[in-house]
């Protein structure tokens, strides 16, 4: 099918808009140049696409930028007072002097233009690789437009089990930063490591992680998404998974107006386990957006998508969730639920979730569900004295907590629920 | 205590009255205890009693000590001391009973001005109240009545109570669905918070827990009115005879 003229007008003018990534080995020039090409095949996002309906991406495509005003910078306890290896974006650039030192036993990190201006780098096998990987047979043109004009990033090549996790902090500065993060995660076989990532990169960015992950190793990915602000997000997760891989990402995102999480989870070989999960909660404007896709091409292998949003004065959410059985991957163990709780008759939930299976032997299963708060359980708790406000966001967290049960660390998991608990007490 | 005058009271979204016209006084000190058939509006009483939703007061009224409950949400009754062990307690998934109890003492005592009761002491207070009740700290650390039991939701209750220490408690068929033990084990206590300026509404269907507290008096409601009223004996007439002489009256 020709791809209509205003996609292809639009994604030309989203190229033209950011400025050349700089001079970068020339592996990188035609990684770039095969991104922009893919961008041009498909075109930009319009509402008329098919994963597009739901969410308008006009406004993460506009030449215009709705300014957001910058936030206090986080405390940076949110992670605990753990051991880390903190790397700060300041309006999605690289603050090295903020920064860590960039080593760790088991892992070395660099800057994402070094790696890509380096001419013999194992970045050369992954940058735009599972992106592209992950076009098909769903376009993620923000994905290639990410890949072609990036500049700004990490790298990180993970050869051992890594206790110490690598924090990505992003802090806002510019009430009108306009974002591209790319970062590329290679674990070797049997590595292990954890990424956590807190704060809103820009007024509006695009982000695309890559992980590749060997056979038998492990990714933790924690994120904390926005707080009360004008954000605009996208964000691509791009991830490989080699036999025995364990892969294992969570969510959390508290309002900002208008944030899209793609998830792509490829299983390329046997045995190997992917849970994604999210919980949401927004007010008002709040449009909150999750779209995954899970491809298992592998035998034996489980996926488990588990999104929780909880929406009120308007806010709305989505849900878009594929698990696609390729021909071969028996014994797939596909799970996928997502939930909304309204708590009110302003806000809506849309769920599109999808099942493609073309192997015999297989357990998959979905479910999606929108409810209201429980008047009995309302009733109960008020009758025994808690006041109404603290009945419901007893009610609401106990519900975002069977998404927040996903997360295996528990002292990440509580960080999560204290900062849901403020998050909800200040919007009283 | 709890003064009742011809409380008439109608189902919110359909035409259907319920109670029609109960009186019930119950002074401090006492134990006071209903009987009646099933569907005659007891459970309906002790809801509107402790403010839920969906009932309309068409006529009369209810006070504790002297206030209107009927204008009270359901957290300041819990606060002015009011307290209702339900029929069937409710399952919460993902809050946690300590949580819970905890929010919910300190809310009521902030309500009143209280202080509120450090972590420590709470600790210390439900562990205490929760032995004597045979309930473990497995079930405390569970979601609210979450894979509980029949009858351990309902030593729950009385765990609720005891921690939470209410004035008036409504006490809507606690006995029933426990063993012989659980029923000594709420009958205690409820005896162990027996006092003079506590009263208790014990609704019933069986003569049994009335054997471990003993009632001042004993009411029979039919038909959303308390047909009769009397002393310990009246429950015994019941056991007896049933429910056919009220019925009677009511056709
Ligand atoms: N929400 C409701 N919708 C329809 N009918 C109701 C509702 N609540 C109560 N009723 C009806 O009102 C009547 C009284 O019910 P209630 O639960 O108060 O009886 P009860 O005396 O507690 O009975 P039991 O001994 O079986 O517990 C019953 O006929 C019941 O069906
Ligand atoms: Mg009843």
């Amino acid at each position: 099918m020709a791809v209509a003229q205003p996609k292809i007008d639009l994604a030309e003018s989203l190229l033209s808009r950011h400025a050349a990534p700089g001079p970068g080995a020339r592996w990188a020039q035609e990684a770039r140049a095969a991104a922009a090409a893919r961008l041009r095949a498909m075109g930009a996002p319009v509402r008329r696409d098919e994963y597009w309906k739901y969410t308008d991406p006009a406004r993460l495509t506009a030449a215009e930028l709705a300014p957001a005003a910058p936030l206090e910078p986080e405390k940076e306890a949110l992670y605990g007072d753990r051991a880390q290896l903190k790397l700060v974006f300041v309006d999605g650039v690289l603050d090295a002097d903020a920064s860590d030192a960039l080593a760790l036993d088991g892992l070395t990190v660099e800057p994402l233009a070094r790696a890509l201006a380096t001419d013999i780098h194992w970045a050369r096998d992954l940058y735009g690789v599972l992106e592209a990987r992950g076009q098909d047979p769903v376009p993620r043109p923000l994905a290639a437009l990410n890949t072609a004009v990036a500049g700004q990033g990490v790298a990180i090549r993970v050869s051992a089990r890594v206790a110490t996790p690598v924090t990505i902090v992003n802090r806002q500065r510019a009430a009108d930063s306009d974002v591209v993060l790319h970062h590329l995660i290679l674990l070797e076989d049997g590595a292990e490591m954890t990424l956590l990532e807190a704060g809103p990169a820009g007024a509006r960015y695009n982000t695309c992680l890559e992980v590749d992950l060997g056979r038998g190793a492990q990714f933790h990915h924690v994120r904390t998404q926005g707080r009360d602000n004008e954000r605009h997000a996208i964000t691509h997760s791009f991830a490989r998974l080699a036999a025995e891989a364990s892969f294992k990402a969570f969510t959390l995102t508290v309002n900002g107006v208008l944030t899209r999480n793609e998830s792509v989870i490829e299983f390329t070989g046997d045995d190997a386990k992917a849970h994604v999960a999210g919980a949401a909660a927004g007010d008002g404007r709040f449009h909150h957006d999750d779209t995954v896709f899970v491809t298992h091409d592998g035998v034996n292998c489980e996926s488990r998508q588990v999104f929780k949003k909880v929406l009120r004065n308007g806010a709305l959410g989505v849900f878009q969730g594929k698990i696609l059985v390729r021909p071969g991957a028996q014994q797939t163990d596909g799970y996928q639920i997502s939930q909304a709780l309204l708590l009110d008759e302003d806000s809506q939930f849309l769920a599109k979730p999808e099942l493609e299976i073309y192997a015999d032997d297989v357990a998959c299963s979905h479910g999606s569900t929108v409810g209201a708060i429980d008047e009995d359980a309302m009733f109960y708790l008020t009758s025994r004295g808690v006041s109404k406000p603290d009945a419901q966001d007893m009610l609401v967290l106990a519900f975002l907590d069977e998404a927040i049960q996903e997360i295996e660390d528990d002292a990440l998991a509580d960080g999560m629920r204290e900062r849901l608990a403020g998050w909800l007490a200040r919007r009283r | 205590m709890l003064d009742i005058k011809n409380l008439h009271v109608k189902l919110e979204e359909e035409d259907k009255q319920i109670l029609k016209g109960v009186d019930l006084h119950v002074p401090a000190g006492s134990v006071h205890a209903i009987m009646g058939p099933n569907g005659s509006g007891k459970s309906t009483l002790s809801y509107v009693l402790a403010g839920r939703d969906g009932y309309e007061v068409t006529e009369g009224e209810a006070t504790l000590d002297g206030a209107d409950l009927l204008q009270l949400e359901p957290e300041e009754r819990a606060a002015a001391g009011l307290f209702l062990a339900f029929q069937y307690p409710v399952e919460i998934p993902g809050v946690g009973n300590m949580t819970f109890l905890r929010t919910a003492l300190n809310g009521q005592r902030k309500a009143r001005g209280e202080p509120e009761v450090n972590s420590a002491d709470f600790l210390k207070l439900v562990r205490e109240k929760a032995a004597t009740l045979k309930i473990t700290n497995d079930m405390l650390k569970r979601p609210v009545n979450m894979g509980f039991s029949g009858g351990e939701k309902k030593r729950n209750e009385i765990l609720q109570m005891a921690v939470l220490e209410p004035r008036m408690c409504i006490l809507d068929e606690t006995d029933s669905g426990l063993d012989v033990d659980a029923m000594k084990l709420v009958a205690e206590g409820v005896n162990a918070l027996r006092d003079e300026g506590r009263a208790f509404l014990l609704i019933t269907h069986y003569q049994r827990l009335l054997d471990h507290i003993q009632p001042d008096a004993v009411h029979i409601m039919a038909d959303g009115r308390i047909a009769k009223s009397g002393g310990p004996e009246l429950a015994l007439e019941v056991e007896k005879n049933g429910y056919a002489e009220f019925e009677g009256e009511v056709a």
